[in-house]
């Protein structure tokens, strides 16, 4: 069986998490010998942009030592194997520059999603 | 530092769900900072903040051991702005829906936190020079 995990809920949590909790699902499914592959979709295609930096949180004195890096997240799974996918428009439409995308992303057009996901037994929309 | 200011929040989201609870707490530690004294009413979900048998885990898709992984806890985030507020000279005078955490059983909360009603909301709007509400969606 193979399934897609379509992430759309973006930066939901990641700094309480210290992660996207879809990526890790996915890194942690893979883990465990699952066949996953991802598609970002809507604000979660910035979750590929190079340089984000969410470090310096304090609360009074306690600090957050360990910030979320989606995109470094994002890229162990393409190092993992993983296809992640990004819909072109999304990122257009957010001024995106190619340029600013980390390695090894895939763009699939909106129109193009739907035969992306009929080569999956499972989409999963999150 | 300015007139000293009684602010008030009301908030609703959970720990670990969403970034508002964060950013709730990021606007009173700015108030803290400054020494005002800030009222917190929270409501459903944001009754969780305070819990404190949260507790912290390592995170093998990290490659961190429990130490290593430092996950954050909004129960000593808030502990901590209580703090901050009394450092310079402020208050966090904290009020927990009660219905709220008897459904959620969350009763354990850190030091300065108490039990309370929509009532109190309306006393605590009543005395602050404004009133902020962080709903969740």
């Amino acid at each position: 069986m193979k399934a897609i995990n379509i992430i759309e809920t973006a930066y939901r949590a990641t700094v309480e998490e210290q992660d996207d909790t879809i990526v890790w699902l996915t890194h942690a499914m893979i883990g465990a010998g699952a066949e996953l592959d991802v598609l970002l979709r809507g604000n979660a295609v910035n979750y590929g942009v190079k340089g984000q930096d969410a470090s310096g949180l304090r609360f009074g004195a306690v600090s957050q030592t360990q910030p979320p890096k989606l995109a470094e997240d994002v890229a162990k799974l393409i190092g993992k194997g993983v296809d992640v996918y990004i819909i072109e428009e999304d990122v257009a439409e957010r001024g995106i520059e190619a340029s600013s995308l980390i390695d090894g992303l895939k763009t699939v057009s909106r129109s193009g999603v739907a035969e992306l996901i009929s080569g999956y037994d499972h989409a999963w929309h999150w | 530092m300015g007139e000293k200011k009684t602010l008030t929040f009301a908030i609703m989201d959970p720990p670990f769900e969403s970034a508002r609870a964060t950013t709730a707490l990021r606007l009173m530690h700015v108030a803290a900072s400054r020494g005002y004294d800030i009222n917190v009413f929270a409501y459903e979900g944001a009754v969780g903040l305070p819990f404190t048998k949260q507790s912290g885990h390592a995170n093998a898709v990290h490659g961190h051991d429990a130490d290593e992984e430092d996950h954050p806890l909004p129960h000593k985030w808030v502990a901590a702005l209580m703090e901050e507020a009394r450092k310079n000279g402020g208050k966090i005078d904290w009020v927990n829906c009660g219905l709220c955490v008897d459904e959620r059983g969350v009763a354990e909360a850190v030091e300065g936190v108490r039990r309370g009603t929509p009532g109190d909301l309306w006393k605590m709007a009543s005395a602050s020079d404004n009133t902020l509400v962080i709903p969740t969606k």
